[in-house]
């Protein structure tokens, strides 16, 4: 499980399929392909600041495009490159609710070899669907 | 690529799909290209010029330019004309995320020869000095609420604080300030990813290049001399928007108008992409304020750029700015929705256009473009690869055709992750170094990512726009040097 981008799917920007055994892989391995797009090798990113992520939504596929957006979002207002390590997912009432932990540092250009900006999340053909047992999800990011 | 069926080529360079192809649609759509870049667009294009089509309000055509592919929404190169008291809607996948992204061309009266010597020393201070790349900030140290007032001023706020000179507010669209922002429309997430990025160029297809005037290069000798164009001179042009406060208010209203479409308006559209309200609407008037807060941001932004030019090349020569005539020719915005009055069936109209990756090109004597343009049309500044050039053009009245816009660069012909395969960002650099460019960046794939190869050819691009009458070229310029994000 993991995610590979897709060579045709978007001209002008970068699209991603991401997989997972169960939703939180599918949530990390997209929050993962978001950050690889802007750092090279996400191994290279330290757990120096962590940041608690709680947010909810009555749409679990707009969940997930929320936590890309929060990902996003810090890179721009604190120039921070974020790992999610824990992930825990649930559902109360017809609304889902995502905890997680993210942790990561400031980027550093000496240290983060950098690849592109990413400006948003589209909802361009953004899809998260389980099948067979594996979800999997598709999301177009704007560059 | 196979053309659809119902394409018709209506003229020599506008291809038609009627108001039959698809259902919904409410005017036809034209395509804007020579018969190659037609075949070259990708379905997409087709696919969402029709989806525009379909929008409430929507007058005339709904029309994309020869650079078009494939966007959000809107493809990238789409035009779209509302009529707002008409129940016209406002759509965000029509302005795109990087709100006011846009060029600005600037002269000098330096020469190739006095630049040449210099062009690495002039590239590397450059590239300190106009931060570029991931979540990079400013060298501006704003508030919120200093930043705050940047929204509402624009490039004026620049001028005022000693960014700039009055001048180049008169060159630039909407004089630097657009009138009607209002910033408590847009959220404290807005304002937490722009306040510190004023002065940066982003990256992707984002740049900053130092170009020359080759007389082989020139299109209009007239024109071009009544620029201050001549052979040999230098340019700087400079391509950046809104950075992450513009991507953010698109993303906050585009969630906005996809809550509130069906359920207070019922509206539907093909793609979610293409959500909108009426124009008239809380939440439509509410997006077109925090819109013009993007609009100025990305004035200013570029404002401030011009300021960090001129520092760097006077502390390069010695010399003040001034004396080194680094003056702007113009800087326009090739992603916002503009109120403007257009004939329509014999009918003065107002209309909100569109444009998302088109630029505004207005013709000779329109009240709107700076005195000094009234004889020569609105310049236009349309970007090529960092390999090909750009050029520098003007609206003419035959623009009225599309609302008077152009397109605005070159548009891809590969995606970004197969351009990546292909190409490696060092070995570009030493190919460009060759050729005679010398490029900056803080991105090695990012730079195999903008490969000349991976866009279409910025001199067919131009041609159909000139053929189709709605621009005319004025002058190519050759990149001698470039920093990139």
């Amino acid at each position: 499980m993991g995610y590979h981008y897709l060579d045709d799917s978007a001209t002008a920007d970068i699209a991603f399929e991401a997989t997972g055994e169960s939703v939180e892989q599918v949530f990390v391995a997209a929050a993962e392909a978001t950050m690889n797009v802007m750092v090279e090798e996400l191994r290279s990113i330290e757990a120096r600041v962590e940041k608690r992520i709680e947010l909810k939504n009555r749409d679990l596929d707009m969940l997930l495009f929320d936590l890309l957006q929060e990902l996003i979002y810090y890179k721009d207002a604190e120039q921070l490159l974020l790992r999610v390590k824990e992930i825990a997912i649930t559902e109360r009432d017809g609304t889902y609710l995502l905890r997680a932990c993210a942790a990561g540092e400031k980027l550093d250009p000496e240290r983060h070899e950098q690849r592109v900006d990413v400006k948003a999340v589209t909802l361009h053909q953004f899809r998260l669907q389980k099948t067979d047992g594996i979800w999997k999800a598709l999301v177009i990011l704007d560059i | 690529m196979p053309l659809p069926d119902a394409l018709q080529r209506v003229a020599e360079t506008v291809w038609e799909l009627p108001a039959s192809y698809k259902e919904g649609m409410r005017v036809p759509a034209r395509i804007y290209g020579t018969e190659k870049l037609v075949r070259q667009m990708d379905d997409a294009v087709y696919d969402q010029v029709t989806n525009v089509a379909t929008l409430p309000g929507i007058v005339k055509y709904a029309l994309c330019m020869p650079d078009g592919h494939f966007g959000y929404g809107f493809p990238i190169g789409g035009v779209a004309a509302m009529d707002i008291e008409e129940g016209g809607v406002i759509s965000p996948g029509g302005i795109g995320f990087d709100i006011n992204c846009g060029m600005r061309l600037i002269k000098t009266d330096l020469t190739y020869d006095e630049v040449q010597p210099r062009l690495k020393e002039l590239v590397d201070k450059l590239f300190a000095a106009v931060p570029a790349g991931v979540g990079s900030t400013g060298f501006l140290k704003l508030s919120r609420q200093e930043f705050r007032t940047v929204l509402n001023q624009g490039a004026q706020w620049c001028v005022r604080n000693g960014y700039g000179w009055n001048e180049d507010l008169d060159l630039t669209e909407d004089s630097g300030c657009t009138p009607g922002a209002d910033a408590s429309k847009v959220s404290e997430r807005a304002i937490d990813r722009g306040f510190n990025q004023i002065g940066t160029l982003g990256s992707g297809n984002h740049y900053l290049e130092i170009q020359v005037v080759r007389e082989e290069n020139i299109c209009d000798k007239d024109l071009a001399q009544d620029f201050g164009l001549a052979p040999g001179q230098i340019v700087v042009m400079f391509h950046c928007g809104s950075r992450g406060f513009g991507h953010q208010v698109a993303t906050d209203y585009l969630q906005l108008f996809l809550k509130v479409m069906e359920s207070n308006y019922h509206i539907r559209t093909p793609d979610r992409e293409l959500a909108c309200a009426p124009f008239g609407s809380p939440e439509g008037r509410d997006y077109f304020a925090a819109m013009k807060c993007a609009l100025n941001m990305s004035f200013a932004n570029r404002q401030v750029i011009l300021h960090r030019v001129r520092e760097v090349f006077s502390r390069v020569y010695g010399q003040p700015a001034e004396k080194l005539g680094i003056r702007m020719i113009y800087d326009i915005a090739h992603n916002t929705a503009k109120l403007e009055r257009h004939t329509v069936n014999g009918k003065e109209r107002s209309l909100l256009v569109h444009r998302k990756g088109a630029t505004r090109a207005f013709g000779p004597g329109m009240a709107e473009i700076p005195a000094q343009y009234q004889k020569l049309g609105q310049p236009v500044i349309i970007g090529g690869s960092m390999e090909t050039g750009s050029y520098l053009l003007v609206g003419t009245e035959g623009g009225r055709e599309t609302f008077f816009s152009t397109p605005h660069g070159s548009g891809r012909t590969m995606s970004r992750t197969r351009a990546r395969k292909k190409w490696r960002g060092r070995e570009l650099q030493a190919e460009m170094e060759k050729q005679g460019i010398y490029v900056r960046t803080a991105s090695w794939s990012g730079l195999a990512e903008e490969a000349g190869g991976a866009y279409k050819n910025i001199d067919e691009i131009v041609e159909a726009a000139e053929l189709a009458g709605i621009a005319k070229r004025v002058v190519r310029f050759i990149p001698l040097g470039n920093i990139k994000g």
